[in-house]
């Protein structure tokens, strides 16, 4: 294999359509300098998890100097990059778990199939058990009898996860505002909302792609970051700890 | 549905029955094409059976509605089918909100079991000889009747920005 | 098929009788109480049809009990309901039994017409029967896909769906949206058919029975379908009557009863057509039911659309529907009229009615009582879905947990019916 190098001015020839040497060398530059932008000493913000910790906003932090910023680049260049490439891979690979409440229901169906094809993105794998899904799309009303049952799936399902509400009843209340519903919101932290009632397929899918360049792209952004959390937890209820949760019921009760 | 005519024979009837009495049809009415009878809670059961006995043999709805402020406020409507004769009754029952006790048809027409349990979680009536009467559409520890007309709509309210508190929600 | 008969003849011939009696000898204990296991289906379960919690008595495999619990998506339609005006129930209404919208829409619309006392014209009427039907097709449609995923069959998923596009398109057509249309308005329909709905329409028409004759022929013979359906959870007609079930379950058990045939409304007595009834009542029948009603309710449309009449869309009384658009930039009257329905809705005189109607899942009738306002005092909806499902636990006593599943997808529960 021959090598050939050739200074950056003289190579404006061979370069790609449209990108003369010296814009690509502002290309390259401007992309060095917003990796390095908001080089922060590290250690600053212990809230963050320890996989956050290249990631901050652009416009936090003092610029390092010297040796802590020779190897604040070097980090970050491979932080962000392992980043990205994992990040790509989970945003094409949403596992979403079969969770049909309501009328949403049969419209997540229909991007099921063969007109607006959730497969053509890889997302067809829909898994029966919260555990193998990183994808719940809440489609349907919440009434305050599932509102528990619902948090208790989310929690069983592992990091990183999303969840899409899907329709008006989840995101707000939708077309009922009454005393039986609960907007998901309240009891778990939503990534993306999709209004309609029901929303089309493709307006499904216009969210579940925008989650899918919310996480490939900036990672950063969503209630993860906001809230400075690094994820939820399941609470295993314990047999004594009875105070404030609803009593398992016992069926077989006869009479009122 | 019995016309005018056919209701009141079947009103005379049951109260030729001693088990209703002629005080056990309260009403009779005949409006619009429907052909319902009121009648005293106590011969619930009879009359139903008389009718089965008469050709309606299939109970298609046991609802309940809250008429307040008429009193007594708790209604319980049965509607019964005759499938032979193509043919609609509906009987109505009324108690108060004190007393709200119904006898269970449930022993008899075993279709009323799940019907008579959404009529008590929505309204509080509460069935005499009913197998299993919890709740059935609201969770098992909810307290209140939903559906009586005093009970609030309820809901969330609509956030706007001059109302939302939540500094997290707020767009930074 | 011998087969099959010697298959199931081969399952019953083993049974617990050995373990039994070496328990009682061993332990000499209640046997029943070791054998029973309480397993909880649900609410979240790839096989129950929404969010229907099971809770199942087994013993080995075999079922001993099974106790439905639901209220996992009760949305208090019926108490929103007494909040609106008339006409803003009805896209309330029509989210019950989410999957046949348009029969949410009939029946209240039916019940306040009776109350109304109110004529439909008959252009409306045909125009109702043509998105019933439609409706009907497509929630078969969907049931038949759901049901052959349960069963393992998952390209017929894909298959019932395409053609669901199509009915889906054309309902956008005619109302503008796919699901939860507001085309039932009271007194009629709310817009007239647009131009090139009926070509649409009868190119559906013409390749829907050899798309169900596709369907039929992956299913129909198919030798697991067979084993799994043929002879399993049968329930006499006389057992459902007492349970109040309708609709296609009780066609299976061999009953005909059809409120199409036994008290038209909205014009059914025009149109011919036969009713699918079963023999046995068992899973194989109630899944032959539904599929051949497919091709009658294909019949149906086709009839409806032959014989469409000309006339108005809703009804001409301006007390209850709104006038034309273009009346009102010259009639006061007509705008007087639009104002009044719009904010205050049309009252309706004091009064109850119960009309009911024949949904793919059964009767549907809608209780509407009135109290002179403009907002109904009263709404409840008898849903088939409701009452069917108290037939489940009858039905599969004795069988196997697969067979459960099998019986919930050919009982076709909504759970937005149950629920309400």
């Amino acid at each position: 294999m021959e090598v050939s190098r050739q200074p950056i001015s003289a190579a404006s020839s061979d370069s790609p359509a449209g990108v003369s040497g010296d814009s690509r060398l502002r290309v390259q530059s401007l992309s060095a300098r917003q990796m390095l932008r908001g080089a922060e000493v590290r250690g600053a913000n212990p809230g963050l998890h320890p996989d956050q910790e290249g990631v901050t906003a652009p416009h936090q932090g003092a610029a390092l100097e010297g040796a802590a910023f020779e190897r604040h680049v070097e980090e970050r260049v491979l932080t962000t990059t392992l980043e990205r490439a994992v990040a790509w891979a989970r945003s094409n690979s949403f596992f979403p778990a079969t969770f049909g409440l309501a009328c949403c229901a049969i419209e997540m169906m229909s991007i099921v199939a063969a007109r607006v094809d959730v497969a053509r993105f890889g997302f067809e794998a829909f898994r029966a058990s919260p555990r193998q899904a990183d994808l719940l799309i809440l489609s349907g009303r919440v009434s305050i009898k599932m509102a528990p049952v619902i948090r208790r799936i989310y929690d069983q399902m592992l990091e990183p996860k999303w969840a899409i509400s899907m329709g008006a009843c989840c995101s707000s209340m939708g077309v009922f505002n009454n005393y039986a519903l609960v907007p998901a919101d309240k009891f778990m932290p939503i990534d993306v909302h999709v209004p309609g009632c029901p929303p089309r397929p493709e307006a499904l899918m216009h969210g579940v792609l925008k989650l899918r360049s919310m996480v490939q792209d900036d990672p950063a952004t969503g209630w993860r970051t906001r809230y400075g959390a690094v994820g939820t937890e399941e609470v295993v209820p314990t047999p004594g700890d009875e105070q404030g949760r609803a009593v398992a019921v016992d069926v077989f009760r006869r009479g009122s | 549905m019995p016309d005018a005519t056919g209701l009141e024979l079947i009103a005379q009837e049951l109260q030729a029955n001693d088990a209703v009495g002629a005080a056990g049809v309260l009403e009779r009415e005949h409006v619009r094409g429907r052909a319902a009878l009121t009648i005293e809670v106590g011969c619930l059961r009879a009359v139903l059976e008389q009718l089965r006995a008469g050709g309606f043999s299939f109970l298609a709805s046991v609802h309940g509605l809250d008429y307040y402020p008429e009193e007594p406020r708790l209604g319980v409507q049965y509607e019964l089918l005759d499938m032979e004769g193509r043919d609609r009754i509906t009987i109505k029952v009324r108690v108060s909100t004190e007393s709200p006790e119904v006898d269970s048809v449930t022993p008899d027409w075993p279709t009323a079991d799940h019907q008579e349990r959404e009529v008590h979680d929505m309204f509080g009536v509460l069935f005499r000889g009913h197998p299993d009467l919890r709740r059935i559409l609201m969770p098992e520890d909810y307290v209140g009747h939903p559906q009586r007309r005093d009970f609030p709509v309820g809901g969330e309210p609509v956030l706007f920005t001059y109302n939302d508190t939540n500094e997290l929600g707020s767009p930074e | 098929m011998s087969s099959t008969s010697e298959y199931r003849r081969r399952e019953q011939s083993i049974t617990l009788a050995p373990l039994e009696e070496q328990l009682e000898t061993n332990w000499g204990g209640p046997r029943q109480s070791q054998e029973l296991l309480t397993l909880n289906m649900g609410p979240h379960h790839p096989a129950t049809h929404g969010v229907l919690r099971l809770l199942v008595t087994l013993q080995g495999e075999v079922v001993h009990e099974v106790k439905p619990i639901i209220g996992y998506v009760h949305t208090g339609i019926e108490k929103t309901a007494e909040d609106k005006s008339y006409w803003k129930v009805i896209p309330v209404v029509e989210r019950m039994d989410y999957l046949s919208y348009y029969f949410n829409a009939m029946s209240y619309c039916g019940a306040v017409e009776q109350l109304l006392e109110l004529e439909v014209p008959k252009r409306a009427q045909y125009l109702r029967v043509i998105h019933l039907e439609l409706n009907r097709i497509m929630s078969h449609l969907v049931w038949l896909g759901t049901s052959a995923l349960d069963l393992g069959a998952i390209s017929v998923f894909w298959y019932c769906f395409r053609e669901r596009e199509t009915i889906l398109d054309l309902f956008e057509m005619s109302s503008g949206q796919r699901m939860h249309t507001r085309y039932f308005q009271v007194g009629g329909v709310i817009e007239d058919l647009p131009r090139g709905f009926e070509e649409k329409l009868r190119a559906f028409l013409r390749v829907m029975p050899e798309r169900a004759d596709q369907y039929a022929a992956l299913l129909r013979s198919n030798e697991i379908v067979l084993q799994r359906l043929r002879g399993t959870c049968p329930l006499g007609a006389d057992e459902l009557l007492a349970l109040g079930v309708t609709g296609p379950l009780l066609r299976a058990a061999g009953r005909p009863w059809d409120l199409r045939k036994a008290t038209p409304y909205s014009s059914y007595e025009d149109f011919d057509f036969k009713i699918p009834v079963g023999t046995v009542g068992d899973n194989y029948d109630r899944f032959a039911v539904r599929l051949a009603e497919i091709y009658e309710s294909v019949k149906i449309v086709e009839q409806a659309l032959d014989g469409l009449p000309e006339g108005p869309h809703i009804t001409p009384d301006r007390k209850i529907s709104l006038p034309p658009r273009h009346e009102l930039a010259t009639s006061m009257e007509a705008l007087i009229h639009h104002f009044k329905l719009v904010t205050e809705g049309f009252r309706v005189p004091a009064g109850e009615a119960y009309f009911p109607i024949e949904s793919p899942r059964g009767e549907l009738g809608c209780f509407v009582r009135s109290d002179g306002s403009s907002k109904p005092a009263r709404v409840h909806m008898r849903d088939p879905s409701f009452v069917n499902l108290q037939a489940l636990s009858r039905m599969v006593e004795g069988s196997y947990v697969a067979d459960l599943v099998a019986t919930v997808a050919m009982l076709d529960p909504i759970l937005g019916g149950i629920d309400r």
